[in-house]
């Protein structure tokens, strides 16, 4: 029997490294194509900057590439780490840790590209500011990292914590729901600090004096989209830490893992349309300052019930893991 | 240990009430977004009609809720009721 414990923990190393680079690597390929597009359509409209375009295509290329790193990180420990062999729940959390890093790093590649390519237009239209909007390009693209960096940290706390002297059928469902839930979560809110920032980076172009005004909002909005990826992640955190009773019984288990695709899920919608309020806000403030106090009073109010489904999903969760 | 079909029955209740309440909620929250974003957008073109367009956000929001509250009244069901 040993050998086939062996066998499977193998089997969900290589699975789990597949899935996290695999799916890993859609996200930064595509905002880094988009971000290159836009650099190039940039210097066809104002070649004497190309030089200064090159420049922020390339640091806002970097910071798309990081999740996709991080993923290149977990796919390596999953492949050439030493696992116990004892018992069958490291098959789920090898194969839990691959599937959350990879679903986490598909946003943030995507979501950084939307500013880098805001910046790049912008520094076509405004040569002499490319300075403020790289600054602005940056924070808003370390803000769309953020849930990939949520996915990595629940990765490495099941690669590095002891989960085999757990009952075996609940912790397998239990670890499985965790991932789920922090890399689905982070799809979404990642996706929607993206959209802000892009909306934060083309109304500095358009508004160099206003700069700070202009990023400060993009950070409000931005922070307001990143809520349900924080949902995400304590509904994982409570799945991996809670502890479970050992029970032959299928439905305990199955709550668990239940618990961790509905918040997962959840947490996709809530996220990209508080993003796309944080846009248009972040655009019409850039367009006419003196709409500040009743444009930021509706986006607040839009994204709030914007939220709400993303509560319902946290409550069932909820429900599953602590009331059924 | 022999399963038992009411706890495999329970089990995919759970899972289903999971499948409903999540994807269910992916829909409502982009086209609730959608309509908050337009209306941003709206005042800041006419600051004017600040508050109708903030009472029509809320009631097409709250229309746009709707298929939410279903998703969320199916998965209560399945986990309280069948």
């Amino acid at each position: 029997m040993a050998s086939d414990i062996q066998t499977w923990v193998r089997v969900a190393a290589f699975v789990g490294g597949g899935i996290a680079m695999g799916v890993g690597a859609i996200g930064a390929a595509v905002g880094e194509g988009y971000s290159a597009a836009c650099a190039n359509s940039a210097i066809s409209r104002n070649p004497k900057s190309a030089g200064e375009i090159f420049k922020a295509m390339l640091v806002g290329q970097a910071i798309a590439e990081s999740a996709a790193i991080f993923a290149l990180v977990i796919a390596m420990l999953l492949l050439f780490s030493k696992f116990p062999t004892d018992s069958y729940v490291m098959v789920a959390v090898l194969l839990s840790a691959g599937i959350c890093m990879g679903l986490g790093a598909i946003g943030s590649g995507i979501g950084s590209g939307f500013p880098t390519g805001a910046a790049c237009i912008g520094i076509s239209r405004q040569p002499g500011i490319g300075k403020r909007l790289t600054t602005n390009m940056l924070i808003g693209s370390a803000v769309c990292q953020t849930p990939s960096i949520f996915s990595m940290v629940v990765s490495f706390i099941l690669l590095f914590t002891d989960f085999s002297q757990q009952p075996l059928l609940p912790t397998f469902a239990a670890l499985v729901g965790a991932g789920l839930s922090a890399g689905l979560g982070s799809i979404g809110p990642s996706l929607g600090g993206g959209l802000v920032a892009q909306a934060g980076c083309e109304g500095i172009a358009r508004q160099p004096t206003r700069s700070t005004a202009l990023t400060n909002i993009m950070l409000l909005g931005q922070a307001v989209s990143q809520t349900t990826a924080v949902y995400g992640l304590l509904i994982s955190f409570i799945l991996l830490f809670k502890g479970v009773p050992d029970s032959p019984a299928i439905a305990p288990a199955a709550a668990l893992l239940a618990a961790g695709i509905c918040m997962g899920f959840a947490a996709i919608g809530p996220g990209i349309g508080e993003g796309y309020v944080g846009q248009k806000a972040v655009d019409a403030m850039a367009r006419n300052e003196d709409v500040t106090a009743v444009i930021t009073r509706t986006m607040l109010v839009g994204q709030a019930v914007t939220e709400s489904t993303g509560i319902y999903g946290m409550v069932i969760a909820l429900v599953l893991i602590f009331v059924v | 240990m022999a399963i038992e079909g009411a706890d495999i029955v329970k089990a995919a209740a759970f899972l289903g009430a999971s499948i409903s309440m999540g994807l269910g909620a992916i829909g409502p929250a982009v086209g609730e977004g959608m309509v908050a974003a337009k209306t941003c957008e709206a005042i800041g073109k006419n600051p004017r009609e600040a508050g109708l367009l903030t009472r029509t956000m809320l009631v097409g929001q709250a229309v746009t809720e709707s298929t939410g509250i279903y998703s969320l009244v199916i998965a209560l069901l399945l986990l309280f009721v069948v």
